[in-house]
C-alpha cells in the first residue's frame, strides 16, 4: 500500500510498504477515505520529536471503512464507515474508566521510555513517534487499530468525510480547550493562533457561552476565517502588541480566560522569542514557548489557562511568578476525544456547526510531501488539508 | 554485577540491627519497602524462616563468606534485589492471586521465560532463554502460599544453577483503585563466566526488567491482550521489533 513516511527533518515520502495486518485479537483494519494532515505533525516534519525513525508512518487524524476485525471486536461490522480517535486507549484501565482517555495506561508498548522522562506513560498516539508508541498512523491506504472495540465511532452516511473527519482530533481538541477556560456568563476568551484547533476552539468557547472571544495571530487568512467562520474580533500581533490591545479590548481587565492553540513551535516579536529560537536550535530547549508566556502575563487575575498546543520538553524562562501571583488556574493535555466523539457529532448532525469550513486544500495521498511544504509554510493561504489515498 | 535495591540508600537503620521479626513484618506487610529490611540479609532467608524452616542458606545473615566477598570486589555473583509494584484496576485480588497461582501461566507475560511447568502442588520446574538459543533451567519450590493474605512466594531448590526466589502480593488498593500488586524477586548469580552469563540473562537493569513483565501483566489482566506495534508495516519494511 501506499504510506505518507517520515524519513528525517522536512523529508517525508510516499512510500511503498506493506499492508498492515491483525497483530492482536482487539484489532481492525481500516481503509482510510481521508487523512489530514495535523498541525502537529509539523512538529514531527520540523524534527522536533524525538524517537521518530527513519521509515515511520505519519498521521493521527483519519477515517474510513473496517475492512477486517480480530476475534475480539464484536461491535463492528465489515463495511462500516468509522472515525478514529487519535490517542489509543483500552477501555479497561483506571484512567479509561474515569473518562481521561489520553492517558489511559495500557496503549504504549514502549511506556518504559516515557516513564523515564515524565514518570508515568500516557496513551500511545497514532503515529506519533516510538515514546507515543510507535503505532503506524493513518496517512495511508490502510491502518491498524488497536483497541478497536473502544475508538472507532460509526458515522451516519448523510454526513461527508470532511464533515466528520476532524472529530478524530482537532474538533474535540479545540473544544476541550474552550471547556477547560470554564466559561461563565460575560466572559471574555482569547485565544493565541488562529491554526484549525484555534478556529474550532473559537466556534467551541462561544457554543459554551463565551460573550466575546479575541483571537490573535499574524496570519491574514487566518485571522480572516476567526473573523468571518468564528465571528471572533482578532489581533495581528505583528501590528500591534497583543497584550496592551487586549487590555485595551477588555476594559482594562484582560481576559477572563486564554488559550494558548499554538505550543512548542510558536513565533514571537520580542527578545523572549529569539532566545527561544536559537535555545531551540541548539537542542537546549525542546519548546518554544513564546505563547505560553504572553497568555500568562495577558489573563485576567484568578482566570483560567487553557493549554491545546503540544509541549513535549522542557521550556525555559517560565513566568511562573506571573501565574502565581495571579492565581491563576492552569487546565491541559491531550485531548479525550472519546469523551466528546458522540456529544459533536450530535452538534455537527443538528447544524449547530459545519467543520469542513477549514479544509482549504484537498490533495490526493501522493502529494503528501507538496502537501506538508504548503502547510508548514502557509503557502497558498493553506489552513488545513485533506489528503485521499 | 552491582547489588541492586530499591530506593537505593533509603534505609537508615543497620540491616543487621534488624531483628528477624522485624523482616517478615516487613515482608508480610507488603506495604512498605520490603527490600529495605533485607539489603543484606535474603529473601530466600526471610521465606525460609517464616515456613519455618530456620535460616538454612549462609544469605540469610548479614555476615559474607569470603567468596561473596571477592566477590563483590570483582563484581560479580552478586545478589540482585529487585521490587516493584503496580495497580490493575479492573480485577480483585482473588481472580489475580488465581491466575499468578498457576505459574504456567507467567511467561504469557515475563519475556524472558520460556516455559514453567507444574510439577506438583509445591514444585515446578523454570526454563528461562538464555543467550544463543540455549537455556538455563531449575526447579523450583512453593515456600508460602497463602490464600488469605494473597500471598505466594518461591525459592529454586538448593542445587539449582542460578539460586533465586521471589514473592508476589495482591492488596486492595484503595477504594476504586484496584488491586495493588507488589512482586520481589532476588537473584544470587553464580561468579565467573556463567554468573555474567546470567547476570546478563536477566538484563542490565533487572528493575526495568520486572517494572516492563508487570506492565505486560497489567496489560493482559485489563485489556486481555499486550500492546504491541510487532509485524506492524513501516517504511523500513516489516518490522520485528520497534522498542
Amino acid at each position: 500500500m501506499k504510506a505518507v513516511c517520515w524519513h528525517g527533518a522536512n523529508d517525508v515520502r510516499v512510500d511503498t510498504v506493506p499492508d498492515p495486518k491483525i497483530l492482536n485479537p482487539r484489532d481492525a483494519i481500516i481503509k482510510v477515505t481521508s487523512t489530514a494532515i495535523c498541525g502537529s505533525d509539523l512538529h514531527i516534519y520540523d524534527g522536533y520529536i524525538p524517537t521518530m525513525k527513519s521509515g515511520d508512518i505519519l498521521g493521527h487524524e483519519f477515517m474510513g471503512e473496517v475492512v477486517e476485525l480480530g476475534a475480539g471486536v464484536k461491535n463492528l461490522q465489515i463495511g462500516d464507515r468509522v472515525i478514529i480517535p487519535f490517542a489509543i486507549s483500552c477501555g479497561g484501565c483506571f484512567f479509561c474508566n474515569s473518562d481521561l482517555w489520553s492517558l489511559c495506561d495500557n496503549s504504549n508498548p514502549n511506556a518504559w521510555m516515557v516513564e523515564k522522562i515524565m514518570g508515568h506513560s500516557p496513551a500511545a498516539l497514532f503515529g506519533y513517534s516510538h515514546l507515543f508508541g510507535g503505532y503506524a498512523g493513518g496517512q495511508a491506504e490502510y491502518v491498524r487499530v488497536p483497541f478497536a472495540d473502544v475508538g472507532p465511532l460509526k458515522v451516519p452516511d448523510d454526513l461527508t468525510d470532511e464533515q466528520v473527519l476532524f472529530l478524530t482530533d482537532i474538533f474535540p481538541t479545540g473544544y476541550m480547550a474552550a471547556e477547560n477556560c470554564q466559561i461563565k456568563q460575560g466572559d471574555i476568551v482569547a485565544v493565541w493562533g488562529c491554526g484549525p484547533v484555534a478556529q474550532f476552539a473559537i466556534k467551541s468557547a462561544f457554543m459554551l457561552g463565551a460573550e466575546r472571544v479575541i483571537a490573535i495571530d499574524r496570519v491574514p487568512e487566518r485571522l480572516q476565517m476567526a473573523k468571518e467562520w468564528g465571528g471572533a474580533e482578532v489581533i495581528n500581533y505583528e501590528e500591534v502588541d497583543a497584550g496592551e490591545a487586549l487590555k485595551e479590548m477588555t476594559g482594562g481587565r484582560g481576559p477572563d480566560a486564554v488559550i494558548d492553540a499554538v505550543g512548542m513551535e510558536a513565533h514571537g516579536t520580542g527578545v523572549d522569542a529569539l532566545f527561544d529560537k536559537v535555545m531551540q536550535s541548539v537542542r537546549m530547549e525542546s519548546d518554544r514557548p513564546t505563547a505560553l508566556r504572553q497568555v500568562i502575563v495577558a489573563c485576567r487575575k484568578g482566570g483560567n489557562v487553557s493549554l491545546a498546543g503540544v509541549y513535549g520538553g522542557f521550556i525555559d524562562k517560565m513566568p511562573m511568578g506571573a501565574a502565581f501571583n495571579k492565581g491563576l488556574n492552569f487546565k491541559m493535555g491531550q485531548t479525550h476525544v472519546h469523551r466528546y466523539l458522540r456529544p459533536l457529532l450530535e452538534h455537527i448532525q443538528k447544524g449547530d456547526i459545519d467543520p469542513s469550513f477549514v479544509v482549504t486544500h484537498q490533495l490526493k495521498i501522493d502529494d503528501a510531501p507538496h502537501a506538508y511544504e504548503i502547510f508548514k509554510h502557509k503557502k497558498d493561504n493553506c489552513i488545513k488539508v485533506v489528503l485521499k489515498p | 554485577m552491582e547489588e541492586i535495591t530499591s530506593p537505593k540508600n533509603l534505609s537508615s537503620e543497620s540491616p543487621s540491627s534488624l531483628g528477624e521479626n522485624e523482616r517478615l513484618t516487613s515482608l508480610i506487610g507488603g506495604g512498605a519497602l520490603v527490600l529495605m529490611g533485607l539489603r543484606q540479609g535474603s529473601l530466600r532467608g526471610a521465606l525460609t524462616a517464616l515456613t519455618g524452616g530456620g535460616l538454612l542458606y549462609h544469605g540469610a545473615t548479614s555476615k559474607k563468606s569470603i567468596t561473596d566477598t571477592v566477590g563483590d570486589a570483582v563484581g560479580v555473583g552478586q545478589t540482585v534485589k529487585v521490587e516493584k509494584t503496580v495497580s490493575i484496576f479492573n480485577k480483585s485480588p482473588e481472580e489475580l492471586y488465581q491466575f499468578w497461582h498457576n505459574f504456567e501461566n507467567l511467561p504469557s507475560f515475563m519475556r524472558h521465560l520460556k516455559s514453567v511447568t507444574v510439577i506438583d502442588e509445591q514444585r515446578s520446574h523454570w526454563v528461562v532463554k538464555a543467550p544463543g538459543n540455549s537455556t538455563v533451567e531449575w526447579d523450583a519450590e512453593i515456600v508460602i502460599d497463602d490464600p488469605e493474605m494473597k500471598l505466594i512466594a518461591w525459592s529454586s531448590v538448593a542445587d539449582a544453577t542460578i539460586d533465586n526466589s521471589g514473592f508476589v502480593r495482591f492488596q486492595t488498593a484503595p477504594p476504586g483503585r484496584g488491586t495493588e500488586v507488589k512482586v520481589v524477586l532476588e537473584y544470587n548469580p553464580p561468579g565467573g563466566i556463567v554468573g555474567m552469563t546470567i547476570a546478563k540473562l536477566f538484563g542490565e537493569e533487572p528493575e526495568q526488567q520486572l517494572g516492563d513483565d508487570l506492565r505486560r501483566f497489567k496489560q493482559l489482566m485489563e485489556t486481555g491482550e499486550i500492546a504491541t506495534t510487532e509485524g506492524q508495516s513501516s517504511g523500513r519494511g516489516r518490522e520485528g521489533s520497534t522498542a
